[in-house]
C-alpha cells in the first residue's frame, strides 16, 4: 500500500522564490534546486498546513515565520574541528605564516552557529596570536548569528568536539575552554572578545574588509555555478595578496574566473593561496 | 523483462553486505553497457577511501566519486562521497548536500533515490541491495509512485537481509531478483 507523497513542483518552487525575493529581499533563485526543494518540502510537511496556499499565506503575512523558514531551509549542520585533518593543516602550516603579520583578520563566511569560529579562536590562542587577531563571522541568518555570538553550545556535543580537537593536534584538555552548566557549555569570553558577528548575504552583499584568511566551507555546494563564481570573486576582492582561501572538502575554485591568481596550498584540504 | 520506457539512470543503494554484491555485478556487465550508474553506499568515512579504486578494478566503465555540478554521462559510474548526501538536478547534474543525516546515514539512499525519481521518473531503475538499515525504503516507495523501476535483491541471497526485506515489506515490488537476475536485468537495458 502506498500513498502519493506530497510534493512541490518545480514551477511552484520557482514562483515561490520570486515572491520571497520581492517581499523579503532574500534571493534563493541561484541556490541548487534539488537540495532547496527537498528542504522546503520537508519544512512544509512538518508544518502540517492544510494546503500549500495556507503555507504561502503564512510565509508572506508573518515575517518572524519567514525568518524561521530561512533558518530551516538553509543548512546549518556544523561541528567544532570538523575534518580534523583540515584544522591540522591550519594549525601547522597556516597559523605560523599568519603569526608573522602585525594584525590578523579572518573571515568565516556562512558561519552558521559558529562552531568553526570558536575552533579557530582556540587554535589562535594556542598559537599565542589571538590577541592580535579579529575573527569576522557572518551568515545570512540573524538567528544563527545570535546563537554563534552567545558562545553557548550543547554540552552533549563536547565529547565529539574534544575528539576532533585532539585529532586536529590539540594538546590541552578541551574542557578548559568552556564552563558546563546543566546541558549547556559556555565558551570563554576571551575567545568571543576577538570575534565580530554580523549578518551578511553572500548573494547580495559586497566586500566589507580585507582578510588574510577566508573560510567558507560547505556553503558553495548549495549554490549554482553562476552564484559560486560571484561569491568566489567577492572572496577574491576581500583577500589580501598572499592570503588564504579555505573551502569545503568537495568544493573547488578549479573552474572559476579567479583560479589563475591562486596556487593550491593544500590540494587535499582545499586551501588556496592568492599570488597576485 | 520488457521495458516500456528506456532506462536512462540506474541507482544502486546498499549498506552492510552490499559491496560483495556490487563486486559480482560490475564485472558481469556487457561490454556495450553504457547506462550511467549512481552507487550510494553507507560508507565508513575513515576506512574506505579506496572504494572507487576497488570498483574501478572490476569494470571497464569509468568509476569516480561524484563531484558537485558534474553532469551525468553514459558509461560512467558515480559513487556518492562519504558524509554528503547526493542529489540530482533537473539538468542532470549532481549536487552534494551536507544536511542532517537521514536514517542515521549520510549519504542516505532515500535522499538520492527520491531526488533521482523526481527528475528521471519512469526512466530510472532503483536497485536495493543487502543492508542492516531501513534506508532506501522511503525512496523506493516514492520512486514507485513516480513510475520508476524498482528491483530488490532477493533477501535469501543478501548477506544482511534487513534492508531488502524492509523495502519489500513496504512496497508492491515484484522484482525480487538474485544477483544473477540483477545482472540479466542490467544487461537488458
Amino acid at each position: 500500500m502506498t500513498t502519493v507523497t506530497s510534493k512541490i513542483e518545480w514551477d511552484e518552487l520557482e514562483s515561490l522564490l520570486v515572491d520571497i525575493t520581492d517581499q523579503y529581499g532574500y534571493d534563493f533563485s541561484q541556490y541548487s534546486k534539488a537540495s532547496l526543494q527537498r528542504r522546503i518540502l520537508s519544512f512544509y510537511l512538518k508544518g502540517k498546513f492544510s494546503s500549500y496556499a495556507e503555507f504561502k499565506n503564512r510565509l508572506f503575512d508573518d515575517a518572524a515565520f519567514f525568518m524561521y523558514f530561512v533558518e530551516e531551509v538553509t543548512v546549518n549542520v556544523t561541528e567544532m574541528f570538523r575534518d580534523p585533518a583540515f584544522y591540522k593543516i591550519l594549525r601547522k602550516k597556516i597559523l605560523p605564516i599568519l603569526a608573522t603579520y602585525p594584525f590578523i583578520r579572518i573571515w568565516h563566511a556562512g558561519c552558521s552557529t559558529g562552531e568553526e569560529v570558536y575552533s579557530m579562536a582556540i587554535m589562535l590562542k594556542e598559537a599565542n596570536i589571538l590577541h592580535k587577531s579579529l575573527l569576522y563571522a557572518t551568515d545570512l541568518n540573524p538567528t544563527v548569528v545570535e546563537q554563534a555570538k552567545s558562545g553557548i553550545f550543547k554540552v552533549n556535543a563536547m565529547q565529539q568536539y574534544s575528539e576532533n580537537y585532539i585529532n586536529s593536534g590539540g594538546q590541552k584538555d578541551f574542557s578548559t575552554y568552556y564552563r558546563a552548566n546543566y546541558n549547556l557549555a559556555k565558551f570563554d569570553e576571551e575567545l568571543t572578545s576577538r570575534m565580530v558577528f554580523s549578518t551578511h548575504n553572500l548573494v547580495s552583499d559586497s566586500s566589507f574588509n580585507e582578510f588574510q584568511l577566508i573560510l567558507c566551507r560547505n556553503v558553495l555546494i548549495y549554490f549554482e555555478k553562476k552564484l559560486q563564481s560571484r561569491v568566489l570573486e567577492l572572496f577574491d576582492k576581500s583577500l589580501d595578496n598572499l592570503g588564504f582561501l579555505a573551502l569545503g572538502s568537495k568544493e573547488s575554485i578549479k573552474f572559476s574566473s579567479i583560479v589563475s591568481s591562486y596556487i593550491p596550498f593544500d590540494a587535499k584540504e582545499k586551501i588556496w593561496r592568492k599570488m597576485k | 523483462m520488457a521495458q516500456d520506457e528506456m532506462i536512462e539512470l540506474v541507482i544502486i543503494g546498499g549498506s552492510s553486505g552490499s559491496l560483495d554484491a556490487i563486486l559480482k555485478i560490475l564485472p558481469a556487465l556487457d561490454p556495450d553497457f553504457v547506462t550511467p550508474i549512481i552507487i550510494v553506499l553507507h560508507r565508513n568515512i575513515a576506512s574506505d577511501s579506496m572504494l572507487e579504486e576497488v570498483l574501478a578494478a572490476r569494470t571497464r566503465l569509468k568509476v569516480t566519486e561524484a563531484e558537485e555540478k558534474e553532469k551525468i554521462t553514459p558509461g560512467h559510474i558515480y559513487v556518492a562521497p562519504p558524509d554528503y548526501h547526493l542529489l540530482i538536478e533537473k539538468d542532470h547534474t549532481l549536487s552534494l548536500d551536507y544536511s542532517e543525516k537521514v536514517n542515521y546515514s549520510r549519504p542516505s539512499i532515500d535522499v538520492s533515490i527520491e531526488s533521482a525519481a523526481e527528475i528521471y521518473g519512469r526512466k530510472l531503475a532503483c536497485i536495493i541491495l543487502s543492508g542492516a538499515n531501513a534506508d532506501g525504503t522511503k525512496g523506493v516507495v516514492y520512486a514507485e509512485n513516480m513510475g520508476s523501476k524498482i528491483i530488490i535483491q532477493d533477501p535469501a541471497e543478501a548477506l544482511v537481509t534487513f534492508m531488502p526485506e524492509h523495502a519489500i515489506g513496504h512496497t508492491s515490488v515484484k522484482n525480487i531478483l538474485s544477483i544473477q537476475g540483477i545482472i540479466l536485468f542490467l544487461n537488458s537495458l
